[in-house]
């Protein structure tokens, strides 16, 4: 006998009401009950233990001890609930959610007590003055730091106007281009990413300075950001261009165009987002290395807007050197660079994100204007 | 009918087939992916197949194009021959002057030309093995976490998050090492000194605490994580749902599924993950330089004061040193150069051959 | 009917994995991803030692509710149902028994085969007992891994290669590791996504053979889009269908020989004639 079931035809909307959804938990209340017990009876063992019974002593030991103690017990507890097997899944998942949290919580920290230690002291004249008229007993807020932002801007600035083209070519060499070198190039731009900034620095330093005369400048300095940008820059927009996909290639192709103009007419247009965000990352990249400015842009505590002669400041140098003088005055100027440092680094990061978050072939205002005007030319 | 025709790549299919059909000079175009692909016929080898030649003649546009692009690329390879070059050049005189006894000497005092990395190359190591015992674990942890564990709705901020962390100076990471974890690291250094000092890393012979190369590993391995996990979380995530699926199928429980599936994909991405934290914690200079007490000879006692790093003796030194200390400490740059560049080779060696390479980016 | 016995990976505890095969039943099943709703009240009994074969056009739900069948369903994100789905009377949803048990005793075979590459071919026979805590040494796991391979009709072509990787085997070869791998922790149930679409028809028929042997000590619930199929290896059938604003439903469900030679509903008539669909 066939049966024929409801709903016979369309199925009446009006019913979905009166279901009721199955609720699933992986995490029940019992679950949360022995998670909250074993935290304090290991507090409280840990403590027994630790304070009175054994001559230790000391904060983070203590966590350290309570955190191995509680894992231990929850262990117990979880096998003797659900069996061996769960227990490992129960370990494994407080192991995991604890480090992952513990780690965010702790690095957002570091973020925070620069933010916290660097913005009382922060004033308007920050942006305005230098350090020419201050010394070391100068209060804390006085001076500022216009030198060495201007000096930061032009450095990094002189240094993206290298790496854009360079690494956005040589990505197209990667990626578009390709055959026998592609690979090896692919390894050596892995292998210069891995250059120790200070060496960028130093190599500049012995190869102009020392070799060709060329003084301490900001071209100098924006030359030892650029080895460090580039391989940066080259990576990230190599993976911005491979996502664009080969059948729009060789759909291209396929109408008769040039390699060239594939390139420039379809594969870049279509990664342009991508692009920009790779440059942005490569800028906060740079944006704070310090060691390749001290043999290069070696420092001034006056404005010199001129990157092509003399030594100059930048953000990252400054907060170096203030630093280490050890005086209540020039420590607290540093964190406040350090502040002003990790806003312009966070800011790029948010730009960075605002953009490529996008996602490929997006068209933005201005080109879509653009790309109207053309088409009523036509 | 227009509006059919603009695609979101933002430009019409029209006006690019209307410029392609402009061009002046349409050479033949021939991809030249039919390269490589060869036909063995192994039971009859009588007959040869005689292949077909492409001959690729391309329009003048397209030469300089390629011409450009391989120039760009050729900018990498001159500048990594160029740091080498430079760096040995200028190091010559002092490499000659210590000869081999540079890779053994212990010392480094170069104006009584008696100097070595020896013992410069085992401190930076220090730090850098302490770093990483630190970073590895709770790295692939915290991708573990992110990818597998955490609620889908704040996977993609945690992610970013992450991202950020990892652009943060260096010098960030060394001021706050000084200011805010030191006097507090002092405090776990004694606790360890007095009950595993019977473990002969842990041991203490002086009682400063305060610049050991354990903290300065610490503080470079807080720099380190984001680093290791953005890479292993990439890898992570791009485990095959498919083979994740089978394993939960089977009864697996979501740690035996990580355990039989992500873990051995992810095996490329770990290793790749970890020595690009080694490279990055080989090269430290500035949270380096601000936190340890420099010292020159070798010691295997990390949590008393007192340790360095290639990178952060040429920072501290290189302007107060003679001539002849100035090359020595190039030369010093010129072995933390090849000693980076074996790791990252050997890196990108092991990843290229795990399954997940492809989708590693180091 | 085998006994595997064997430790617990950290204990000496022996356990017995005799089973038998189990009968389903599905009630009112609804099922939701995000607000949007792609089953509608589907009730089916699955009864032990038979093949049921669900078929219908794509994007009728076939799928989801075999996900639903074993507890797959949960993993998609925004997923949720409604409805009792039972296993020999025992509700797998709300019963006391955690998902990893239930998901052994329904084993599942998915559409794209999904050996664990990193594994030879015996431990990805061993994988599911493995992952359910139960390690066999020697002479132990190698029964099992014969004993498998033979069910799924694979021993002969690999045994004298079984510790090659998973990976290297043909993609027909490959599914019927993941049927022997399913095997291997002796499911009550086995659920079968459109095990051959991706599959050669040389292989599909070595695919169908194998369920003909193993339906005596397994019950199988197969999703298929060929008709052909679902009359070769099914004796129960059930036909689901959806319009496109309405979620997918069971036209009609019984014995695969009379729903394709008289079957009750003219959709149904035309579906199994290959008139629409």
């Amino acid at each position: 006998m066939s049966q024929t079931i409801t709903p016979p035809s369309a199925p009446p909307q009006a019913l979905q009401d009166d279901e009721i959804r199955v609720k699933i938990r992986r995490f029940d209340r019992a679950d949360a009950a022995a998670l909250g017990a074993c935290a304090l009876s290991a507090f409280c063992l840990d403590w027994l233990v630790y304070e009175r019974l054994t001559p230790l002593s000391g904060g983070l030991g203590f966590w350290i001890c309570w955190y191995a103690a509680f894992l231990l017990m929850y262990g117990f507890v979880a096998r003797e609930q659900r069996g061996p097997l769960a227990a490992k899944d129960r370990v494994a998942s407080v192991v995991m959610a604890s480090t992952g949290i513990v780690v965010v919580v702790a690095l957002s920290f570091v973020l925070g007590y620069v933010v916290f230690r660097g913005y009382h002291a922060l004033r308007t004249n920050f942006f305005t003055q230098t350090q020419e008229f201050t010394g070391p007993l100068s209060k804390a807020t006085d001076g500022g730091g216009a030198h060495a932002i201007i000096g930061t801007i032009e450095e990094v600035g002189l240094a993206t106007l290298i790496c854009v083209p360079l690494g956005v070519l040589s990505a197209v060499f990667l990626n578009e281009v390709g055959g026998r070198m592609a690979r090896p190039l692919r390894t050596l731009v892995d292998a210069m990413s891995a250059v120790p900034s200070i060496l960028a620095g130093l190599f500049i330093y012995v190869a102009l300075n020392l070799s060709l005369g060329l003084h301490f400048s900001g071209f100098l300095a924006a030359l030892a950001l650029s080895i460090l940008m580039l391989p940066t820059v080259t990576r990230a927009a190599e993976v911005v261009l491979r996502l664009v996909p080969g059948g729009l290639r060789e759909g291209a192709l396929a109408l008769g165009g040039t390699e060239w103009r594939v390139s420039r007419m379809v594969v870049l247009p279509t990664a342009r987002i991508g692009l920009v965000t790779a440059v942005i990352l490569g800028i906060a990249r740079v944006v704070g290395e310090t060691a390749p400015l001290i043999f290069t842009a070696f420092g001034n505590p006056k404005t010199n807007a001129n990157p092509f002669s003399g030594a100059q400041q930048a953000l990252p140098l400054m907060i170096w050197q203030l630093y280490k003088q050890p005086l209540a005055g020039p420590v607290q100027r540093a964190w406040t660079a350090a502040f002003v440092l990790v806003i312009i680094v966070l800011a790029l990061f948010l730009i960075a994100r605002v953009i490529g978050g996008r996602g490929p072939g997006h068209v933005g205002f201005v080109r879509r204007r653009l790309n109207d005007r053309r088409n009523r030319v036509q | 009918m227009r509006a059919l025709e603009v695609n979101a790549l933002g430009f019409t299919w029209r006006s690019l087939f209307c410029h392609i059909c402009r061009l002046e000079s349409l050479g033949p175009v021939v991809a030249t992916r039919m390269k490589g692909r060869n036909y063995v016929s192994s039971s009859v080898e009588d007959i040869r197949e005689e292949r077909l030649e492409i001959r690729v003649s391309r329009p003048p546009a397209d030469r300089v194009y390629r011409a450009v692009a391989r120039s760009a690329g050729a900018v990498t390879l001159v500048v990594m021959g160029l740091i080498f070059l430079f760096l040995l050049l200028r190091s010559w005189p002092a490499l000659r002057d210590a000869r081999w006894s540079f890779l053994t000497e212990s010392k480094w005092n170069p104006d009584a030309h008696q100097f070595g990395i020896f013992a410069l190359m085992i401190l930076t190591f220090e730090i850098a093995i302490v770093a990483l015992t630190i970073a590895v674990p709770v790295s692939i942890a915290t991708a573990l976490y992110i990818t597998e564990y955490a609620p889908r709705a704040v996977r993609r901020p945690l992610t970013s998050l992450v991202d950020l962390l990892a652009a943060v100076p260096s010098i960030v990471f060394g001021l706050w090492g000084r200011a805010y974890l030191e006097p507090r690291m002092v405090n776990l250094s004694k606790w360890l000194a007095r009950h595993l000092g019977f473990i002969p890393i842990f041991k203490v012979t002086t009682n400063t605490f305060a610049g050991s190369t354990f903290i300065a590993g610490v503080v470079v391995s807080l720099m380190v994580i984001p680093i290791c996990t953005a890479v292993i979380r990439e890898v992570f995530s791009q485990a095959p749902p498919g083979e994740k699926e089978g394993a939960l199928a089977l009864g697996g429980t979501r740690w035996g599924m990580i355990r039989a599936v992500v873990l051995p994909f992810g095996r490329g991405g770990i290793i790749g993950g970890s020595m690009l934290g080694l490279g990055r914690a080989l090269g430290e200079t500035i949270a380096v330089a601000l936190i340890i007490s420099p010292i020159t000879d070798k010691t295997i006692h990390i949590i008393q004061g007192g340790g360095n790093s290639i990178a952060a003796l040429i920072a501290n030194r290189f302007f107060e040193s003679s001539p002849f200390a100035q090359r020595a400490l190039m030369a010093a740059g010129l072995a933390l150069f090849v000693v980076t560049l074996l790791v990252n080779a050997g890196a990108s060696a092991i990843v290229s051959r795990s399954r997940s390479g492809a989708a590693t980016e180091i | 009917m085998t006994t595997i016995t064997g430790n617990w990976d950290d204990g000496a505890q022996v356990i017995d994995l005799t089973r038998s095969p189990a009968s389903m039943r599905a009630h009112n099943v609804s099922a939701w991803f995000g607000n949007h709703k792609v089953l509608e009240r589907v009730s089916l009994d699955i009864s032990a030692h038979q093949v049921t074969a669900l078929i219908g056009p794509s994007g009728c739900g076939k799928s989801t509710f075999l996900r639903i069948l074993n507890r797959m369903h949960e993993l998609v994100p925004s997923a949720s149902l409604a409805g009792t789905v039972l296993l020999d009377g025992e509700d797998i949803y709300r019963g006391p028994k955690p998902v990893t048990d239930i998901r052994r005793q329904i084993g599942m075979v998915f559409q794209k085969p999904n050996p664990f590459p990193a594994m030879s071919i015996a431990d990805n026979v061993l994988s599911g007992l493995r992952l359910s805590g139960t390690r066999l040494h020697g002479r132990s796991a190698h029964a099992v891994v014969q004993q498998s391979l033979e069910r799924a009709g694979l021993w002969n072509e690999v045994r004298r290669r079984l510790s090659e990787p998973g990976g290297a085997l043909s993609g027909g070869q490959q599914q019927r590791l993941c049927i022997a791998r399913a095997l291997a922790v002796e499911p009550r149930v086995l659920l079968m996504d459109e095990p051959c679409s991706a599959l050669d028809p040389t292989s599909t028929g070595v695919i169908e053979e194998t369920m003909a042997h193993i339906a005596h000590d397994v019950t199988i619930v197969i999703v298929t889009h060929n008709m052909q199929q679902a009359q070769r290896v099914s004796q129960q059938c059930a036909f689901f269908l959806a319009t496109h604003d309405t979620p997918g439903y069971i036209v009609e469900s019984g014995p695969t020989e009379q729903m394709f030679s008289e079957p009750e509903d003219p959709r149904t008539r035309d579906y199994v004639h290959g008139r629409f669909g």
